[in-house]
């Protein structure tokens, strides 16, 4: 599953939001290919956590390193490391003027610099990997939440990214419609894409995290593997989080 | 009411004279407006300073003390504004190209002047896109121009485009100054001349005048409304 160095390495990562301490000393590694879920009571930090990987939050101290290199200060460095860690937000946060495959291929063509026709072939095969090719001329207002989650899984694998970030991605949709974004979310983990995963899905992490991580308050309590997890939760905090969440 | 018929000439010459120095300092103000909005945006601290400076200063002026600053600070520092005499554009705004520097000193104040209303009408709009637009652009490794360009800018247009024309149109209003501070014919001077210089009644003048304004100004809101309604049916 994991080979070589770590993919993606936090050092006793703080940060703060005024007086709040969001993340506490976070130390975390997850390596190639590896599927990492975070799960957490909210206000824990965990969305955080996740924002600090590609720099959409800063951190106020510790470090981060991706693929062996510290993230860089605000500039062209940075954006060339954001092209490679691929991010899909709860709230979609599709391009609202433009079309989905224009949504899609944006990136490749303006950051890659690829050829608007080859963008466009390639952008087609992602949105058909995702189940809404037929989709591909419309706005991102015309299709249901699940079909923009999805709309905008394919937007960053159009990156070809090393990584994926997941920022609670089926928190904003109907219930109907979880299914199918987390369908395509285990595919691509069995396709040995690495993921960080912050979601409130407790199947998806038993059946497709190799780690969960357990955030309350800034601090990273738990990490262990999902059965481990589930069955015996170690602290007082993630016992009580669990028995909240899985007795209705 | 005679003046109006017997001094049509003049009118229609004020109203030419004006009409040219608001499509100069529109497209001025439109273009140093953007400039120092995306200073006023950037990600980097100086630069943002500096178009919060800009905009302190020049919104908060009375117009008329920039003019004073551009009729009699610049000739006190030796400039003409020689470098508005632009070849090829001066011979189709013939007043740009004059040795009285008048005309390109008031059309100094008003681009200077409009410029940070510009801004601030422009960057309500940018602040009415969702942030999350710019977060997924920058996610994507877009960068700083890349996102403006692509994701935020033309979201912004339809928040920014009714603030922007009722800019130009106070802009419109406050090119009146200019006759004051030397600039000879334009619709304002016209009133001044005809009524101190030739003697004719004040009223007849001004409503001579006003309809000059009027015909700029009215067409350009019912043009705000059209685009309004267009988008609020696009919506």
């Amino acid at each position: 599953m994991t080979t070589g160095e770590p993919l993606i390495v936090l050092d006793a990562v703080n940060k703060w939001f005024g007086p709040l301490h969001v993340l506490d000393d976070v130390s975390l590694s997850v390596g190639r290919g590896e599927v990492v879920v975070v799960i957490g009571p909210s206000g824990s930090g965990k969305s955080t956590l996740c924002r600090a990987i590609n720099r959409l939050e800063p951190i106020n101290s510790g470090t981060i390193t991706f693929d062996g290199q510290p993230l860089p200060a605000e500039g062209k460095a940075l954006a060339k490391l954001r092209s490679e860690v691929g991010m899909v937000f709860q709230s979609f946060n599709l391009f609202a003027h433009k079309t989905i495959l224009e949504n899609v291929t944006l990136g490749p063509i303006k950051v890659r610099k690829e050829k608007p026709a080859a963008a466009r072939e390639r952008g087609l095969a992602l949105l058909d990997r995702v189940g809404i090719a037929n989709q591909a001329d419309k706005f991102p207002a015309q299709l249901s939440g699940g079909q923009q989650q999805r709309a905008a899984i394919a937007r960053a694998l159009a990156m070809q990214p090393k990584a994926m970030l997941f920022d609670e991605p089926t928190s904003a949709l109907d219930p109907e419609m979880v299914g199918e974004v987390l369908d395509v979310m285990t595919s691509l983990a069995s396709d040995g894409m690495t993921m960080v995963v912050v979601t409130h899905e407790m199947g998806f992490a038993r059946h497709a995290a190799n780690r969960v991580i357990f955030m309350a308050d800034g601090q990273l309590v738990e990490d262990a593997p999902p059965t481990e997890f589930f069955a015996n939760p170690r602290s007082e905090r993630a016992k009580d989080f669990l028995s909240k969440i899985l007795t209705h | 009411m005679n003046v109006l018929i017997d001094k049509f000439d003049v009118f229609a010459g004020g109203f030419w004279l004006t009409l040219q120095i608001c499509v100069l300092a529109a497209i001025g103000a439109l273009i140093l407006g953007t400039v120092v909005a995306v200073l006023r945006i950037s990600p980097v601290p100086p630069l943002r300073a500096l178009g919060t400076a800009y905009v302190t200063v020049f919104r908060n002026m009375p117009l008329t003390v920039v003019m004073f600053f551009a009729a009699f600070g610049l000739p006190a520092l030796g400039s003409n504004a020689d470098f508005l005499r632009i070849p090829v554009i001066d011979s189709l705004f013939t007043r740009l190209g004059t040795d009285l520097p008048y005309f390109r000193f008031a059309l100094i104040a008003l681009v200077l002047y409009t410029a940070a209303f510009v801004c601030e009408a422009l960057r309500s709009g940018v602040n009415a896109v969702p942030a999350g637009q710019a977060e997924a652009a920058r996610s994507l490794g877009l960068t700083f121009g890349q996102n403006l360009r692509h994701v935020v800018l033309p979201q912004s247009w339809h928040a920014s485009v009714v603030p922007l024309g009722s800019v130009i149109i106070a802009m419109i209003k406050n090119s009146a100054l200019a006759g004051f501070f030397g600039v000879v014919g334009d619709l304002s001077a016209t009133a001044d001349q005809l009524t101190g210089a030739e003697g004719y009644a004040f009223i007849p003048v001004a409503i001579g005048i006003s309809i000059g304004y009027l015909i700029m100004t009215v067409p350009l809101g019912a043009l705000l409304d059209r685009i309004e309604k267009r988008q609020a049916v696009a919506r």
